[in-house]
């Protein structure tokens, strides 16, 4: 081995350095609040405490706001701002979880997305009668995520016998890859028209693609995927996770399958993007090949960035600014000109906040926090991260 | 690998392709020379912008996604200058040297401040690409801009044998796109630039401690990679007609031509590029809806079999 490749070696993690500086701002926020707890030495049951040790009140807040938003707000602002943010959001969080913990930034999630939403379409009910199998929906969307998942995984397979930027090019050529796979083909995808009239289904006499009930619903998964990877990567496998992000070499030192981490980490992301993809075609009510084109595939990466990695709450940030942007550059700028603003506001996080909103926040937080603060988090740290 | 390995897999993969072969002959023997001509004129394309994009990779680990935005941009100014002077050759220059400058100025005032942090500038060029396009779509419209080859290299070459005729311009690629490597191989093993860009590739570091401006090196590198992708932008501009879009399918073109041929080696970006614009051109004329699998098909073998590319070295 050549000194060069020693020194490349030692220093895999040099590019990952500024991670944990970040994280100990990050989890200033976790460790703010050490009020005593009520609970201590008292027989109140064991999940009262549980709760009170890890809600705080702007988790009720967010949750309370996000509950009575539909209510608040008129249907194009439930469905075309809320609904198609927490969407989004679900499938960026899959970008999150793989970039930000796995430190495999994939181009393909939106493809996963789309295979599911491709699926969907066509075991279930569309436009096109001569391709749709028109299956009940309990078939249809188990059997669709199901592939997105095997996928997912055979896409995860292919892109981590390589590293870091490698990933990034081997997912953006299979997601155009797949893009014109559809395109192209009239069989099964339907080519450039794609799937149209794919309605989410009426269940227990609510037909969930009206504005109130598609939130709820979108709401609901949302939530599920964000704790899903809150737990996740406070798992074995999740820390493991991160520790191959910051050092494979290392981790394979130790012991660890480095290939199997990551590989399963993309089944977990695919299954988040899945759920989201099934999501975003019932909102769309359609699936083109324009839907996993690359547009869209450096879309999610846009939401994923801007709103910051270190956090699964960062997609959805990300999204709703994504989302907001799109509905209202028009009135700004003219409407073809979203992609400038969009790609000039992605370049100005990417060049000068390189953790997105969060990381913006996180900033802010410590400019105006004093030194006292500061030193207890430091000495609070190992503490926070057990 | 033992030798029966190496044979049965030349076999299992090269055997398929030999009985195509031998049956597309037989079958219409135009047909197939025809297209193996389009599939290599392609590739020669291909390499010229895809010899660019390993090149800057090669040296500073830095995937340019902009790489096809400089592409386009190179087409429309050449596009641009050919329509006022009516000359193609200078043309050929403004598309070089306006994407050179392009590229020298994303690698001076942004990449010279991140270095090493792949991920990074990664995400920069795909903001980049993304402004670039839309400024691009802005200035010069959704409609499709053809350049007309030059006088010279206008209209067909008749009485070739087997084909009868094929157009001047598409065969002149291939001793243009071959030219090209060359120089670009004098360029790198004979100069003294070049041999610092070897150098770089092989240990910035040490380069860098034996005192060489390794960040004027860089900048050249960059400069003559995106001088590449917009040298390619004019030439294809006559072959594939530029509109937005394009963009896209020559980064996708050049993703694939790098890591089937390896990165940062010229000789496996003109491989990949061969195997590529061949296996495209084929698709197309044999088993239209299925093309593109065929370039996934072979994107998979590669990754299977040979993870860092046919002629990868380890990083």
């Amino acid at each position: 081995m050549s000194a060069a490749q020693w020194r490349k070696a030692m220093n895999t993690g040099a590019a990952t350095q500024a991670w944990p500086r970040q994280r100990r701002v990050a989890t200033a926020t976790v460790a703010t609040a050490p009020a005593p707890s009520p609970y201590a030495g008292s027989d109140a049951p064991a999940w009262l405490e549980w709760l009170w040790e890890r809600v705080a009140a702007r988790h009720v807040f967010v949750l309370a706001f996000l509950v009575i938003y539909p209510l608040l707000a008129t249907p194009f602002f439930t469905f075309q701002i809320g609904a198609q943010s927490l969407a989004l959001g679900l499938i960026a969080l899959s970008l999150t979880f793989l970039g930000g913990y796995g430190g495999m930034i994939s181009l393909a999630q939106m493809t996963v997305a789309g295979i599911a939403g491709y699926m969907v379409a066509i075991f279930g009910v569309s436009g096109t009668a001569e391709i749709s199998l028109g299956w009940p929906w309990w078939v249809v969307v188990p059997l669709a995520i199901v592939i997105a998942v095997v996928c997912a995984t055979f896409i995860g397979w292919l892109s981590v016998r390589t590293e870091g930027i490698y990933t990034i090019m081997i997912t953006l050529a299979i997601g155009v890859a797949f893009h014109y796979l559809a395109l192209q083909n009239y069989s099964v995808f339907n080519g450039f028209q794609g799937l149209q009239k794919v309605y989410a289904p009426t269940v227990l006499g609510v037909n969930w693609g009206e504005p109130l009930p598609f939130y709820y619903l979108a709401l609901f998964w949302s939530l599920a995927g964000y704790f899903l990877v809150k737990y996740l990567i406070r798992t074995p496998f999740g820390i493991a996770l991160q520790g191959i992000r910051d050092n494979p070499r290392r981790m394979n030192a130790l012991g660890f399958n480095v290939t199997a981490h990551r590989v399963a980490a993309y089944a977990v992301a695919g299954l988040i993007a899945a759920v989201g993809g099934v999501l975003f075609v019932w909102y769309n009510a359609l699936i083109t090949p324009g839907s996993v084109g690359t547009y869209w595939l450096i879309n999610i990466l846009i939401i994923a960035v801007l709103g910051g990695m270190r956090h699964p709450i960062g997609p959805f940030l990300g999204a709703i600014v994504f989302v907001l942007v799109q509905n209202f550059a028009i009135d700004v700028f003219a409407r073809e000109r979203f992609n400038l603003v969009i790609g000039g506001v992605f370049l100005a996080i990417v060049l000068f906040s390189p953790d997105g909103l969060l990381g913006l926040w996180a900033r802010l937080r410590a400019r105006f926090e004093n030194a006292d603060a500061r030193s207890r988090i430091s000495t609070q740290r190992p503490a926070s991260r057990a | 690998m033992s030798r029966f390995w190496k044979w049965f897999w030349w076999i299992v993969i090269g055997g398929p392709i030999a009985v195509f072969a031998v049956w597309a002959v037989a079958d219409n023997t135009r047909l197939f020379f025809v297209t193996l001509l389009n599939g290599l004129t392609l590739a020669s394309l291909y390499f010229i912008v895809a010899a660019g994009f390993t090149l800057v990779f090669g040296l500073m680990r830095n995937v340019n996604l902009a790489h096809g935005s400089l592409y386009l941009l190179g087409g429309y100014l050449g596009y641009v200058v050919a329509e006022h002077t009516g000359w193609w050759l200078p043309a050929l220059a403004v598309g070089f040297v306006a994407a050179a400058i392009v590229g020298l100025a994303m690698q001076v005032s942004i990449f010279r401040f991140m270095q090493g942090e792949d991920l990074r500038q990664t995400m920069v060029t795909i903001g980049l690409s993304i402004v670039i396009a839309d400024i691009l779509l802005w200035v010069f419209g959704g409609m499709v801009h053809q350049l007309s080859p030059p006088a010279w290299l206008d209209g067909p070459l008749r009485g070739l044998p087997v084909i009868n005729a094929y157009s001047t311009y598409r065969l002149a690629l291939l001793p243009l796109g071959i030219a090209i490597g060359v120089l670009l191989w004098l360029f790198l093993n004979r100069t003294r630039v070049g041999m610092l860009i070897r150098a770089g590739v092989d240990d910035r570091a040490m380069l860098s401690a034996s005192g060489v401006n390794v960040n004027l090196v860089f900048a050249i590198t960059f400069a003559i990679g995106a001088g590449l992708a917009g040298f390619g932008g004019v030439v294809g501009a006559v072959e594939l007609s530029m509109v937005p879009g394009e963009d896209v399918r020559l980064l996708l073109a050049s993703l694939v031509v790098v890591i089937v041929g390896g990165m940062g080696s010229v000789v496996g970006a003109a491989i990949g590029a061969a195997i590529l614009g061949v296996a495209e051109t084929f698709g197309l004329a044999y088993a239209p809806t299925y093309s593109v699998v065929f370039t996934f098909v072979i994107l998979v073998l590669v990754l299977a079999f040979r993870p860092r590319g046919i002629l990868g070295r380890p990083a």
